[in-house]
């Protein structure tokens, strides 16, 4: 029998990974990155990319925010709430999930 | 053309028109082709190269049933070894052992399995294949136990409308992680069938309530795609995303076309693979050309604000329904053709309680190569 699933909600403890089938690639016909999962292509925007690509596994949702405010030079609780949505979002979707 | 052109991004491959299957609902067209005529593997792995070179990221191996395409893993290293994201879409019945297991080595990216019905009974009804659903499951589980994502594909129409629910509960009991209702679309031999597929209109509402409900509950769990009855809504489809605008198909003998079922249109003429570029297919082809952008709407599609939301909707359709594959999608609510659209949804009574298979079975023309009605 299958186990109970349930909807995931990201906190800031949480680590995040794209799963295997979720592929970022740089389309140097294009010149951007995509993100490619089963029947849809994904086009993420500059700070989308950045978060994604720290999606390691490993990186808790805390550590990346923080690494997004020194590099771009913000503060930590104003960039927190969007980036906790933004995940939240992709989780959702299945495009990440929970390690 | 006003915009310019843009490169493809997406292609359906219908490797084969071979199929187990022999469902009344197939978009394939009547004519179908047989092993004789399809491109050999050399063919298919020059075009999927020039795909690649062109910009396309993502490719939906299909048919008819692609496993029965012998070359089909050696067709996935190609695409793979460029990158390029491969959906094998299957009906996942005479797979043989170990080939799942030989794709997923070969780089496969993930699968989508066909579901006929969600009952035993209904899934041989509608497939007309004994034991569908249990070969169907097993697939499913070698599926995932491959370490491979997947998507159940449930085409919906009267016989199967009723299983909404236990379509979602089978699409969780089998590990996928995304499920795709979809209403039919009449082309193919789903036109042909269209009164005996038709489903009632209290049946499309009840449909609509389960999956929004479903698709709430199971958020983060269980992604729902709903493919709505496009002759039940109020704007068409944008079919392809726009005519020729950024996706392409190609038949089993190496036609390029502007979508799978465009060959119903008898005006246009379609170019082989072999005998002509990818790219200059793309670029050049007439049939390509012929509905690509705004500029060869008619009203009201023409000062119409969604003009590049539905892109006119399906050609097919204003072909098959209007005589005119450049009007307006008849099922627009803008569309002069649109009463004959509402009667053909208002003649379609309420669906029986239980159905006799006999008769379901005697009003289906299934679909077979040589087994096209004449017109």
């Amino acid at each position: 029998m299958q186990a109970v699933q349930e909807r995931a909600v990201v906190t800031r403890r949480s680590r995040l990974v794209l799963p295997k089938h979720v592929r970022m690639r740089y389309d140097p016909l294009r010149q951007a990155w995509a993100v490619l999962s089963p029947e849809r292509i994904f086009w993420p925007n500059e700070i989308g990319l950045e978060i994604l690509r720290r999606c390691d596994g490993k990186t808790s949702v805390r550590a990346i925010i923080a690494a997004l405010a020194l590099e771009f030079d913000a503060e930590e609780e104003e960039i927190s709430e969007d980036v906790i949505a933004f995940l939240q979002e992709w989780a959702d979707n299945l495009l990440l999930r929970f390690s | 053309m006003s915009d310019p052109l843009l490169p493809p991004i997406a292609m359906l491959a219908e490797l084969t028109h071979r199929c187990p299957l022999q469902c009344p609902y197939c978009s394939n067209p009547l004519e179908l082709m047989k092993a004789n005529r399809e491109m050999d593997t050399a063919g298919w792995l020059d075009l999927f190269e020039q795909a690649a070179d062109m910009g396309v990221l993502q490719v939906h191996l299909s048919g008819g049933e692609p496993t029965l395409r012998r070359d089909l893993e050696e067709i996935v290293r190609k695409l793979s070894s460029r990158a390029v994201y491969t959906n094998l879409i299957t009906a996942g019945v005479g797979i043989a052992e170990g080939r799942i297991e030989a794709l997923a080595e070969a780089g496969l990216d993930h699968v989508q399995l066909s579901l006929q019905g969600a009952r035993p009974e209904t899934a041989d009804l509608v497939s007309n294949y004994k034991g569908a659903l249990a070969k169907k499951v097993e697939t499913a589980r070698r599926v995932r136990a491959a370490g491979l994502p997947l998507t159940v594909n449930a085409p919906v129409h009267r016989h199967n409308i009723g299983e909404v629910e236990q379509f979602i509960e089978l699409a969780l009991s089998l590990d996928a992680e995304r499920l795709e209702i979809a209403n039919v679309q009449y082309s193919g031999w789903a036109l042909v069938n269209r009164a005996a597929l038709m489903p009632s209109y209290s049946a499309v509402e009840r449909e609509i309530e389960i999956v929004e409900e479903a698709r709430e509950r199971l958020k983060g769990v269980l992604n729902i795609d709903f493919v709505p009855p496009d002759y039940f809504a109020t704007y068409p489809k944008p079919c392809m995303g726009g005519w020729a605008r950024d996706a392409f198909a190609v038949a089993p003998d190496g036609t390029v076309l502007p979508c799978h079922a465009a060959q119903t249109i008898p005006s246009l003429t379609f170019e082989r693979f072999g005998d002509k570029s990818l790219a200059d297919i793309w670029a050049d082809s007439p049939a390509f050309n012929a509905f690509r952008g705004t500029d060869w709407m008619q009203e009201p599609c023409r000062s119409c604000e969604r003009r590049e939301i539905d892109w006119g909707g399906c050609r097919c359709q204003a072909m098959a329904i209007a005589g005119d594959a450049a009007a307006t999608d008849p099922v627009c609510v803008k569309s002069p053709f649109r009463e004959s659209i509402l009667a053909l949804v208002q003649d379609a009574q309420p669906e029986p309680e239980s159905e006799k298979t006999g008769s379901a079975a005697e009003s289906f023309k299934y679909r077979r190569i040589g087994a096209a009605p004449v017109t």
